[in-house]
């Protein structure tokens, strides 16, 4: 007997297919996961089941809830469903709730809205609801604010609002992605507890592998809008049937092959480095508290070496990059680029041309309204003069990333995230710099993409000699690129050394943490896959 | 998206047609708007009049051929003058964000702001005296808060994104960036704020020659007609209506160019047409 059973769900948007044949059971109180990278219709399949489709969808096939067929009621019982009988959370726990309301007013609003309770009673079960997700009433009493939470606590409060009503189906779509692995922990537990305690079943959605298989009881592999294969977790798993299935396993645990070049000279030297930000002040005349982002952090990297940063967020890493990057004046301590004069807090333009960075966000990190040609080209403004070649040179750093010449005339928008990348890279390498900072350079990418962008970062270091600053919280990719690692705490780096050492035997209880909070797929699950017979 | 083009074509066209007969009535109108002919005065849309008569039997059509003048040149300039004034101002206080500069320019745009802008036309016509070019000085004054601050706006939220942050470290200064990056990424909201300060300064142009710091008689302008007109209404109803026609039609016009203007100076939606 199943919860729902969806059959054969087609989805066109504006004559665009987007889904084709989607078919899966949920069974009560299990959890279900759909895996796949983005574009493959994985939360298009979630918003389906609520009827929350955007202008333009079509759509085919049968969504049975009690033998109802979702997709054949009316906009008035869909609203008496969602939040009832089928509750959702959402990534992005900063801005999926309401900032000027209390949390307790929005945990109580879906009990009110419903006719559930009244205000009081709704208020008296909202304080249970939220003891339940774990924040304790002395702590977090109902009339905090959204932004007195942090991250974790705020999909706390989301978690409760979808489980007010005891939902029968509570939809999850990437509900940790935006959290800090520690955090991920916490907040993939109580899911887990939830749905063991309460008999809800749960609709995971994700793109994590390690993630689906702590979690999921059954899971399917989404491919453009189409499930290539289902079964339970760890059968499907160890037997990876199908070729994307393989392809997405294998570039999970992709290892780009590289050699460790590291010569002895010293490219960058931080020493000493503290930075602190004025609070707001607390009394009228007293001293202004202030918040210490790094506290005397030194280390110093080496040429052609791969260094890895890794910590949370709030630990002082982007900060640090910032001072080492000359964009942030620092209060102590220096940073010598090659053993130069210091760069801070005045960063000459020869130190700068030395040094470039690739961001996060393939989206923002370019302005929209300008040529490839240009964008890559922004960094000879660093040069003397303007290159006379400066149309070949950004022809070849095109091609070195693995675009064509041709790109230089397009628009950035015209650019999958992957490419975009491939073009901040070249932005980064059209000056021949001794360094680059990579922040958090390849986490908004896809599994199999991230994959090639490493290849490339690991080929590219090899033929131009590059040091790398790889500043990242997750732990694979860090563990996949560099040859030493800082962990990084409250401004502080707690732990050092070679990444193998670091990872094999970490000595600070933090890095302990850090690793034991990462998900991972259990070893024996990933075994080369013997070709049995399908059972 | 897909009628981005088309909401171009329409604006351009309305705004041509006045822009068309502003011009044409520097070399030609059909009768002198100063000639008074108190026989044929208040006279409906007729074949020789094809606009009426005003309450002195000047051609209607002839006064809103050169009232379109006055109004869109004053309206323009001092749109014009708002924004070269302004928009520097605002993109200063946004590349200084929670500095000195900043506030002091905030603070300054605050204290236009807190003044009526009838007050200062009046204080300026006291001193200049009453001129079209004074109304222009005075809407342009006022216009000049409105787009510092949809600059800065703008431009707050393009200062947090990693394109700015690589111009940085690709050793751009602030006002560099602030040029090349935040300029041409804030010009749709500039486009869309100046076509709505236009209708704004037709209004305001219109105000002030209403209570007489506008354009001076004879010279006909929209805004006096209308104020002219009012006590007319009862039964010379087209005396108001062409006029104010006239400047629905002008504002319509540039609200709908701006908004084609937008979409098709921004790459994305250009493509995706």
């Amino acid at each position: 007997m199943s919860l729902i059973r969806v059959e054969n769900l087609s989805l066109d948007i504006h004559g665009t297919p987007i889904l084709r044949d989607v078919s899966f059971d949920i069974a009560p109180g299990r959890v279900f996961g759909l895996v796949g990278e983005s574009g493959s219709g994985k939360s298009m399949t979630s918003l389906a089941l609520m009827k929350l489709l955007p202008d333009g969808a079509t759509r085919a096939g049968r969504a049975l809830m009690d033998g109802r067929d979702l997709f054949a009621l009316d906009e008035g019982a869909m609203c008496g469903l969602r939040g009832n009988d089928i509750g959702m959370i959402f990534q992005e726990p900063m801005t999926a709730l309401n900032p000027v309301r209390t949390i307790g007013d929005q945990v109580a609003e879906t009990l009110v809205i419903h006719g559930a309770a009244r205000r009081a009673e709704a208020l008296e079960i909202a304080r249970a609801k939220l003891d339940r997700v774990g924040l304790d009433g002395t702590r977090f009493p109902l009339d905090r604010y959204p932004h007195e939470l942090s991250g974790g606590q705020r999909q706390r409060v989301c978690i409760a609002m979808a489980i007010a009503l005891r939902p029968r189906l509570l939809i999850a779509d990437e509900p940790t992605t935006a959290l800090d692995v520690t955090t991920q922990a916490q907040i993939l537990d109580l899911l887990r507890g939830l749905v063991a305690e309460e008999g809800m079943s749960l609709l995971l959605i994700t793109h994590d592998l390690a993630v689906v298989a702590g979690l999921a009881d059954h899971v399917a592999v989404m491919q453009s809008g189409k499930i290539v294969e289902q079964g339970p977790t760890e059968a499907l798993f160890r037997r990876r049937a199908h070729p994307y299935t393989r392809a997405l396993f294998a570039a999970s645990a992709h290892r780009p092959a590289r050699v460790p070049t590291a010569r002895p000279d010293r490219l960058l030297e931080v020493a000493g480095l503290r930075r602190s930000y004025a609070l707001p002040r607390r009394t009228l005349f007293g001293p202004a508290p202030r918040m210490e982002a790094v506290r005397g952090v030194s280390f110093a990297l080496h040429k052609g070496e791969s260094l890895g940063l890794v910590g949370e967020s709030g630990c002082g890493k982007s900060t640090l990059t910032r001072a080492i990057l000359g964009l942030e004046a620092v209060q102590a301590g220096h940073i010598r680029l090659q053993g130069q004069t210091p760069i801070s807090p005045i960063m000459p333009k020869p130190a700068r041309a030395a040094m470039q960075v690739v961001f996060q966000d393939p989206y923002g990190s370019f302005n929209p309204r300008w040529r490839v040609a240009r964008l890559v080209a922004e960094p000879f403004h660093l040069l003397p003069e303007w290159p006379k070649d400066a149309r070949a040179r950004v022809e070849q750093a095109l091609s070195e990333v693995g675009l064509t010449p041709a790109d230089a005339d397009k628009y950035i928008h015209e650019f999958s995230g992957g490419q975009r990348q491939r073009i901040a890279i070249a932005r980064a390498l059209i000056n021949r710099p001794d360094l680059s900072v990579l922040d958090e350079a390849v986490s908004a990418l896809d599994v199999r993409v991230r994959a090639q962008i490493l290849d490339l970062l690991a080929r590219l270091q090899e033929s131009h000699g590059l040091g790398y600053l790889f500043i990242s919280h997750d732990l694979h990719v860090v563990r996949a690129i560099t040859d030493r690692v800082m962990v990084m705490q409250a401004g502080e780096i707690v732990e050092e050394g070679a990444t193998e050492d670091v990872f094999a035997n970490p000595r600070h209880p933090y890095t302990r943490q850090l690793i034991a909070a990462t998900p991972v797929i259990p070893a024996a699950w990933m075994k080369e896959p013997v070709d049995a017979p399908v059972v | 998206m897909r009628r981005a083009p088309l909401t171009l074509w329409i604006g351009a066209a309305l705004t041509g047609v006045f822009a068309l007969a502003a011009v044409l009535s520097l070399l030609w109108t059909p009768y002198d708007v100063t000639a008074m002919n108190i026989g044929a005065r208040l006279q409906a849309p007729n074949a020789q009049h094809w606009f009426g008569t005003d309450h002195f039997g000047r051609d209607v059509l002839s006064m809103i051929m050169v009232g379109a003048r006055i109004s869109i040149a004053v309206a323009v300039v001092a749109v014009g003058m708002g924004m070269v004034l302004g928009v520097p101002l605002g993109l200063l206080a946004a590349a200084n964000r929670g500095g000195l500069v900043d506030e002091v320019i905030m603070r300054g745009n605050d204290l236009i702001f807190a003044f009526p802008a009838l007050v200062i036309a009046i204080l300026i016509t006291a001193v200049f005296g009453p001129s079209a070019v004074n109304a222009i000085i005075a809407i342009g004054i006022f216009n000049t808060p409105v787009f510092a601050r949809v600059a800065r706006g703008g431009a707050l939220s393009l200062w947090t994104l990693d394109y700015i942050r690589a111009a940085e470290v690709s050793g751009k200064g602030k006002l560099r960036i602030s040029a090349e990056h935040i300029l041409p990424n804030i010009a749709n909201l500039l486009i869309v704020q100046g076509t709505i300060q236009f209708s704004l300064g037709i209004l305001a142009e219109a105000a002030l020659s209403y209570v007489g710091l506008g354009a001076q008689p004879p010279m006909p302008s929209w805004g006096r007609m209308l104020a002219e007109a009012q006590t007319m209404i009862s039964f010379a109803p087209h005396l108001a209506i062409l006029p104010g026609l006239a400047i629905v039609l002008t504002v319509l016009g540039l609200n709908l160019m701006g908004d084609g203007l937008r979409d098709s100076l921004d790459p994305k939606l250009r493509r995706a047409r």
